[in-house]
């Protein structure tokens, strides 16, 4: 809440903010009648208009991706491939897409072409699937790891917990960036699957640590005995009792963590400890043409703008998440449902004051 | 943390030397800390040792010395890597090799680089003050404003300034470093020069800078309709005035604050301080503030002999005698309450100290960028200073001045968004505490319950990141000081990788290793002492 003026004492009926909580608990309660805790948070998070716009936004983003240049067994309706090289249409690869004659065009090259004569779509298409890729492995498979070890760690505490945690601490003391780059060396930069892999094996540390504070507070709740008493098994607890009330927590976190990974995939690859040439990917691109960027700054612009509208998209999908998953987290009603509120109450009270009429 | 810390809300565990007599000793007192504090260091010389083991096997296994010289075509190829083997030892297994590192760590000796020959400590010795020098004005900087602006985004909840600020923190989280920094170093440095060609404001610039800022002002002052517009309007007058005079006067080609603008900046500065730390209506918070403005600016001329042979010695000295004004003119004006008047006026102090050093700094800001070396492009794009410019004391800060200063927004961007969030959320959940209800009950101005009471409570949070920020510190900002060409950390640690250097590499993890699990182990402490409901136990 902000700030409030003290209350009046004989205000505290009539004062506004009363009002508005009253009625926010109202809607929310009529909201959630008889709905499974699925439904609600599916339903709130389809109300947060960020993480709305950013899902369709990273959809499409995806389906350009995808769609445009083939990926794998996908064919492709874009004419240049990532590796071609054409005649350059613009002086010094300018960009084609622009107003022209009064009407929007495309062009050739809409995103330019390098000095070669590359089409700057094709590059910066790839260079989105290979960092698509590594952030969606590693946003998985971190999330497995993480959940296995805070899951092992939380339930079974003593000496395992002990050991988990102790290594857990020393990956997190190694700074993620630097054992990132160590591992890029270590693996080459010809793959993305190998990079994202090797990245998965250093980001898990957070959300390990998350999970098994989840798992150590539910194991001491009453559904976990019963779940015991029952004769249920210690893997049968973890995954199918105590595992369903964590995922609130590792979904929030998972997806922040992909955001963080895309960050981190293309901060090496600009270093060149990640995906190297001739493979593309956002930050390869952004490293390749950084010289360039006074003659041909369209080279730098695209993969920047992917990455802040992937990582933003991302960001706020989390961030809607969360909001869904957090029961404490109050919606403030819009106008239009405080009027519809209101309405509705009016309604009620007339149609009582005719009853008893 | 999670394991030797419970609070005791939770912890239904209550230890049985639990009630405390008055006999107790010191040490017994002391002991459960010292014992605690024992076993963090022990578990935590552990885990550095595992997480230096893993770097180094990582090292050895992904860094090949001798890859350049299998594709050489020198005649005695052979020979070569044969003394190359025998240099590095690479006969030995990777894990025996770790533990000779290891020995010679113990007799202090950090191993060399094997390319240039350098000691390691001797690249560290150099690196770190240069890391430091780039990333610690932008950590606190970041820390201070990302904290301001939390802090004004929570009391403004849910008002449009909130909702920008939650953008814009989303936005700057999703930034990628090294696209801020190139894009910095065209519009901040290469932009900013260009500009300063011919210094002139565009109309529609001025405009809508101008209209922004009230926007700005409007909604961090918020208010009722009419305190919305009288600050939206005053906002806009100020801004435009402040920027058509910039314009029309070319004072960004010779900037000065002179003796009336210290005298302005430093009155208003007294009315802030005060207005925050004591409140308006303490009249002899303010006035003892205002005199210490008026000294400051008294000051002005005589001051400016004692600058001619500066150094940052004397600074120091100065701040210091600067602090001391300001307490004493606060002890002679306070009433019964000296200590807000001494604050306040101490701050106000500081504060025009700052304006006059400011301000003598500006003054060699017109020689400087005419100067040969900087031809008039003042705003630096690589390294640390300026090679051959030769310039007293003030010159000297200038120019480290203006190499530091993109770096520092670009760090300050980066890092900015996480404070706000931070705090935000932090004050948020205090202002719904009950004793915040209690203290607006006891009919405390709400500016009392915001500074007093909510806000140094929403500050503990942040006292458990605040130090792993700064143990990171040391570590440097890897792309940052790449992109900028500053000979740090961050720089040392690429340029090792990239020769497949090992042991500099193991020198830079073991400084910012050991500096993080030691702001681990302070970060138990800090919020143990800050924070009652939390116990060390061990």
């Amino acid at each position: 809440m902000s700030i409030t003026p003290p209350l009046e004492p004989n205000e505290g009926i009539t004062d506004p903010k009363a009002t508005i909580e009253n009625t926010e608990n109202a809607i929310e309660l009529k909201e959630v009648e008889g709905l499974s805790q699925g439904r609600i948070v599916l339903r709130r998070f389809l109300r947060h208009r960020g993480a709305m716009i950013s899902a369709i936004v990273l959809l499409g983003v995806v389906i350009l991706v995808t769609t445009s240049i083939g990926w794998g067994p996908i064919p492709g309706w874009w004419k240049y491939g990532y590796r071609e090289t054409s005649d350059i249409v613009n002086a010094g690869g300018a960009p084609t897409m622009g107003f022209e004659n009064g009407g929007f065009t495309f062009g050739e090259h809409p995103f330019g072409q390098d000095n070669i004569g590359h089409d700057g779509f094709a590059l910066v298409m790839r260079g989105t699937q290979q960092s698509l890729t590594v952030m969606v492995v590693i946003g998985l498979l971190s999330t497995t790891i993480g959940v296995l070890v805070g899951a092992a760690a939380g339930f079974f505490r003593g000496r395992l917990d002990d050991l988990l945690m102790r290594f857990t601490d020393m990956i997190i003391t190694i700074p993620v960036i630097m054992i990132g780059a160590i591992l890029g060396v270590l693996v080459g930069g010809a793959n993305p699957w190998s990079l994202a892999i090797a990245l998965s094996l250093v980001s898990w540390t957070n959300m390990a640590r998350l999970v098994r504070g989840q798992f150590l507070t539910l194991r001491e709740r009453e559904f976990v005995d019963a779940a015991r008493v029952a004769g249920a098994s210690n893997g049968r607890i973890m995954f199918k009792h105590i595992l369903p009330n964590a995922v609130g927590v590792i979904i929030v976190n998972a997806t922040l963590l992909m955001a963080s990974a895309i960050l981190l995939e293309t901060a090496l690859s600009y270093l060149g400890f990640g995906i190297n040439s001739p493979e593309v990917s956002l930050g390869q691109l952004i490293n390749e043409y950084q010289t360039a960027f006074a003659t041909r700054p369209w080279l730098f612009w695209w993969p920047g703008l992917f990455i802040v509208t992937i990582a933003l998209c991302v960001n706020f999908i989390g961030d809607g998440l969360r909001d869904a998953f957090d029961p404490r987290q109050r919606r403030i009603p819009t106008k239009r449902a405080l009027a519809r509120a209101d309405a509705r109450k009016a309604k009620k009270s007339q149609a009582r004051a005719a009853a008893r009429a | 943390m999670a394991t030797s810390v419970t609070t005791r809300a939770s912890g239904a565990r209550s230890a049985p030397d639990a009630p405390v007599t008055a006999r107790r000793s010191w040490f017994r007192n002391a002991a459960p800390t010292l014992t605690f504090l024992g076993r963090r260091l022990v578990s935590s010389a552990i885990v550095l040792l595992g997480a230096t083991f893993i770097v180094y096997m990582l090292l050895a296994y992904s860094l090949d010395p001798l890859e350049e010289l299998r594709t050489s075509t020198a005649p005695n190829k052979e020979a070569l890597i044969a003394a190359r083997i025998q240099a590095l030892d690479l006969d030995t297994p990777p894990v025996i090799r770790y533990f000779k590192w290891l020995g010679s760590l113990l007799t202090g000796d950090l191993g060399s680089s094997w390319v240039t020959g350098q000691p390691v400590s001797a690249l560290l010795s150099t690196a770190i003050p240069s890391t430091v020098q780039l990333v610690a004005a932008s950590t606190f900087l970041a820390i201070g404003l990302g904290v301001l602006v939390g802090i004004v985004s929570a009391l403004r909840q849910y008002t449009r300034f909130d909702y920008s600020v939650t953008f814009m923190s989303f936005v700057l989280y999703s930034l990628p470093s090294f696209w801020v920094a190139v894009l910095l170093k065209l519009w901040g440095a290469i932009g900013f020069n260009d500009f300063l060609a011919n210094p002139h404001v565009p109309p529609l610039w001025i405009a809508l800078l101008s209209v922004i800022s009230g926007v700005l002002w409007s909604s961090i002052i918020g208010g009722t309709t009419r305190t919305r517009w009288v600050s939206f309007g005053a906002a806009v007058v100020a801004t435009a005035g402040a920027l058509l005079f910039i314009s029309n006067t070319g004072w960004l080609l010779d900037p000065s604050l002179g003796l009336v603008g210290v005298l302005a900046l430093g009155v208003g500065i007294a009315f802030g301080i005060v207005a925050l730390t004591a409140g308006l209506q303490n009249r002899r918070a303010l006035y003892a503030s205002l005199t210490t403005a008026v000294i400051g600016a008294a000051l002005y001329y005589p001051l400016q002999y004692a600058f001619v042979n500066a150094s940052w010695g004397l600074m120091a000295l100065l701040a210091v005698a600067a602090l001391a004004v300001g307490l004493v003119v606060g002890y002679l004006f306070g009433g019964y309450d000296r200590v807000v008047s001494m604050r306040a006026a101490a701050v106000t102090a500081i504060g025009v100290g700052v304006l006059l050093f400011v301000d003598r700094v500006m003054a060699v800001w017109y020689p400087y960028s005419n100067a040969s070396q900087i031809n008039g492009r003042p705003i630096a794009t690589i390294g640390s200073q300026t090679p051959g410019l030769s310039g007293d004391f003030w010159v000297q800060s200038l120019d480290k001045f203006t190499h530091l200063v993109l770096p520092t927004i670009a760090l300050i961007l980066i890092s900015f968004a996480s404070y706000t969030r931070y705090s935000r959320a932090s004050l948020l959940e205090v202002m719904n505490q009950d004793y915040i209800r209690t203290a607006r009950a006891k009919g405390l101005s709400e500016r009392v319950v915001t500074t007093r009471h909510a806000f140094r409570n929403a500050l503990i949070p942040l006292a458990t990141v605040v130090p792993l920020d700064i143990a990171a510190l040391f570590g440097g900002a890897i792309i940052t000081e790449r992109i900028f060409s500053w000979s740090g950390m961050g720089a040392l640690f690429i340029k090792s990788l990239g020769a497949k250097d090992a042991d500099p590499i193991m020198g830079y993890f073991l400084v910012t290793g050991t500096l993080l699990v030691l702001a681990n182990i302070v970060v138990d402490f800090v919020y143990a002492a800050l924070d009652p409901r939390i116990r060390v136990n061990s």
